[in-house]
């Protein structure tokens, strides 16, 4: 695929932890992303897929440096080849990198949608965000509304109009799609494809396997605040057999069209997670060493996993 | 004593554009029926009306051929799509599942919940687990019908998979009526022994 | 305070407040009525190590009615603050659960209420009830429960569309079970806030009507009537008559306003992790 090019968005070791009080008067360290490794090339669509409150969107805040104050960020993000500082990320957000946030409430309530999604730039591109607002589907008075007379789904593309307006290099795309009907979702999704196309970058968030695998280029599997395995889309199609890590593979085993067979045990909370690799718990493969160390990201078969008995 | 939607219209206000237009709908006990459109066809207000947290503009809910009794523990239990907001914040999950009435612990191994996890706050678990405890509380309050409002779409496969199991081997035991709503096909056809697909199916 | 997380911060703020409150109050009780008595041989004395706030035109020690002054502040501050902060949580819940003809009313009656300057409501109904200390607390209680109630009503509404508290009612809970076990729990956080944060406005109003002339007695020795007093003789020079007695008194208020905003901060959820 595109390896052989230069990464757009490197995520080394990535953790985020936050500060929190317990009971009493004690502050806990309670880790939400630990060791996250991702990488994003130009042109193509990446996926992160895991179910939802476990802590992908803090990825997003993270890459974007809007985490709430009582967060902490380890690791490495690269940016163009070039360490993302707090500086950095102030400069490219909104322009560079774009997000298409999680929530309605990212809209300012005070003002009328058309003229948000023009935002600040002068002269206001208004015929383009007319021309996109018609291809997604919102009818021509919806830029004269405010937020709170749209329903979820136009809301939703207002706020993917946004993103797409900005003309931005990488979006960051925060389940963009709940709300919207099919067809509404499969053209919100193929222009992000277009996007692509054009050589820019999308990382698709989301907990909807199903549409992760249709739209993206690669999969990265989100597990217990861990990225486990990054994977071709098309691996996916092909079965747990091209598949690397044993819980990508009981995902897919559990999807309704392929048996619904649930593996047992649970994915582990936040605040206990597992001191070596996290789904050892549940892992038929784990061996001693599984649960005292992290195991290291692998190359296996043109995708990045991190297990030691990856095939 | 089936539960059944007769000619049910619905608006949120009296000025709005009516969310359910003449809609008939019936559940048999035992029956598991699967309910799928896209959104905007008013599949969650149909799920609220059927589960007495609504009342019908005009139409009516009749279980066992009469309403739906006004007091007292409902006989049709919805399941929320999002549990963390079904339960509430401040309690232990203990608390949670003692307000259904009648909570044996003997029982919390059916359900999928592991005995530690009832004295924890609902923020100290996922979506998965507190979903069971939703589930749980339903079924311990000794409902006949059990309506799933989505009830799995935020979680991942093989969490979804675990729930669906609890939810059909139980509504199986006790033959239970269930109404799933969806917008996954694929699991509606995997799960229901009847799907309906209201954007198929024009209002009478 | 550095080297500390802001829940310890809070919590020594708390104890140093009641502490403070608690001295001041039992003080106001412990000291013999002959410690304020006048003595003409002492009158209009500058502060001095005998004297530290030195004394009125009446030789009276103004250390010792200051503490009592302030006694009578505080007693007056925590009951019109606590029967304020009351009315407030009945008059929201009201609102919020009631029908949208007694919320309407309700809210006019707080917008009414509100649209007067609270002294002068405060004058009106403490002249009515024939001044005094009742006077004054009624006065106090019955005008500052406003915007606490218009906050419970918000919270209340916004709870009551919760989903966990409809599954409730369909679980066969009641409209009062559902207002104990899910409702007032909830409200405990804005009422002790709210109650915190009434507190120096109570003082206040109290000190500022009493100076006026319309609420305590002038023979009571009331932070109020000291500085009405002073004011004839901060002419000939007597500052510590007005100085001393008043920055006490705004020492007490700061106190308790960082209190309340500490709680807050520890209760409000969008800043309780930071």
């Amino acid at each position: 695929m595109t390896q052989e090019k230069e990464a757009l968005l490197e995520i080394r070791d990535l953790s985020v932890s936050f500060r929190r009080y317990g009971r009493g008067l004690g502050q806990t360290e309670l880790n939400v992303i630990s060791d996250l490794h991702l990488t994003v090339f130009p042109g193509e669509v990446v996926a992160i897929a895991g179910s939802s409150g476990s802590g992908k969107s803090l990825l997003a805040a993270a890459v974007l440096g809007i985490l709430p104050g009582n967060a902490a960020v380890r690791g490495h993000m690269r940016y163009r080849g070039r360490e993302l500082s707090a500086e950095r990320q102030r400069e490219l957000r909104g322009t560079e990198i774009a997000l298409v946030p999680q929530s309605v409430a990212f809209l300012d309530p005070l003002m009328k949608v058309g003229r948000q999604a023009d935002g600040h730039r002068k002269p206001y591109p208004t015929g383009k965000r007319r021309a996109l607002f018609r291809r997604l589907g919102l009818p021509e008075e919806t830029e004269r509304l405010y937020p709170f007379q749209l329903s979820g789904g136009m809301a939703r593309r207002v706020l993917v109009s946004t993103a797409l307006l900005a003309g931005a290099a990488l979006i960051i795309a925060d389940e963009p799609t709940p709300g919207m009907s099919l067809e509404q979702a499969l053209e919100a999704l193929s222009m992000f494809r277009e996007m692509a196309n054009e050589g820019k970058s999308v990382l698709l968030i989301t907990h909807d396997i199903d549409l992760a695998l249709a739209f993206a280029d690669r999969v990265a599997v989100f597990y217990a605040g861990t990225t486990v395995e990054t994977a071709p889309a098309a691996d996916f199609r092909r079965g747990p057999e091209a598949l690397r890590h044993p819980y990508s593979r009981a995902l897919w085993r559990a999807l309704p069209q392929n048996g619904f067979q649930p593996a047992g045990g649970f994915q582990p909370y936040a605040g206990n997670l597992p001191k070596g690799c996290p789904f050892a718990p549940r892992c038929p493969l784990r061996t001693a060493e599984c649960e005292e160390k992290m195991p290291p990201v692998t190359r296996v078969r043109g995708g990045e996993v991190r297990c030691r008995h990856a095939t | 004593m089936p539960l059944e939607a007769r000619n049910v219209f619905f608006r949120y206000h009296r000025k709005s554009p009516w969310v359910l237009e003449n809609r008939s709908l019936t559940v048999g006990r035992g029956e598991r029926l699967a309910l799928l459109a896209p959104s905007g066809y008013g599949k969650t207000t149909l799920a609220l009306l059927l589960a007495g947290y609504l009342q019908p503009a005009r139409g009516e809910i009749l279980w066992d051929g009469k309403p739906l009794p006004a007091k007292g523990v409902c006989p049709v239990q919805l399941i929320w799509q999002h549990p963390e907001k079904a339960v509430n914040p401040r309690w232990r999950l203990r608390k949670v599942l003692e307000e259904s009435g009648r909570l044996t612990e003997d029982r919390l191994a059916s359900f999928g919940i592991e005995r530690a996890w009832l004295d924890r706050f609902p923020r100290e678990l996922s979506g998965g687990e507190l979903q069971r405890f939703c589930v749980a509380r339903a079924l311990l309050s000794g409902a006949e019908y059990l309506i799933c409002d989505e009830i799995s779409a935020m979680l991942d496969a093989i969490t979804q998979a675990q729930l669906w199991n609890v939810v059909l081997e139980e509504a199986e035991k006790r033959e239970m009526g269930l109404l799933v709503v969806t917008h996954n096909r694929r699991l509606a056809e995997r799960i229901a022994s009847r799907v309906v697909d209201l954007s198929e199916e024009p209002a009478q | 305070m550095r080297g500390m997380n802001r829940r310890a911060c809070a919590l020594c703020w708390a104890i140093l407040l009641a502490a403070v409150l608690a001295a001041v109050y039992l003080l106001g009780l412990l000291i013999p009525d002959e410690a304020v008595a006048g003595s003409f041989l002492h009158a209009k004395e500058a502060p001095s190590l005998a004297h530290p706030f030195g004394t009125d035109a009446l030789g009276r020690d103004l250390l010792m009615r200051t503490l009592k002054g302030l006694s009578v502040s505080v007693t007056v501050g925590i009951a019109a603050s606590v029967i304020s902060a009351v009315i407030a949580v009945f008059v929201g819940i009201a609102a919020a659960t009631g029908s949208k003809r007694l919320d309407a009313l309700i809210n006019w009656c707080i917008d009414l209420v509100m649209s007067v300057p609270h002294t002068v409501l405060v004058i009106l109904i403490s002249f009515a009830l024939g001044r005094g200390l009742k006077g004054l607390l009624i006065g106090i209680a019955a005008t500052h429960w406003c915007s606490l109630a218009r906050l419970i009503r918000g919270e209340v509404l916004q709870l009551r569309a919760q989903p966990y508290v409809s599954v409730s009612g369909r679980l066969g809970k009641s409209g009062g079970w559902i207002l104990l076990h899910h409702l007032l729990p909830h409200l405990a956080p804005q009422f002790f806030v709210g109650l915190v944060l009434l507190f120096p406005h109570a003082v206040l109003h109290e000190a500022s009507v009493s100076f006026l002339g319309f609420g305590l007695p002038p023979e009571q020795p009331a932070i109020g009537i000291i500085l009405s007093e002073s004011m004839r003789y901060l002419s000939t020079g007597m500052w510590w008559q007005a100085v001393l007695p008043g920055l006490t008194l705004v020492l007490i208020v700061l106190l308790v306003d960082r209190l309340g905003n500490q709680l807050q901060m520890l209760l409000d959820p969008y800043s309780a992790q930071e």
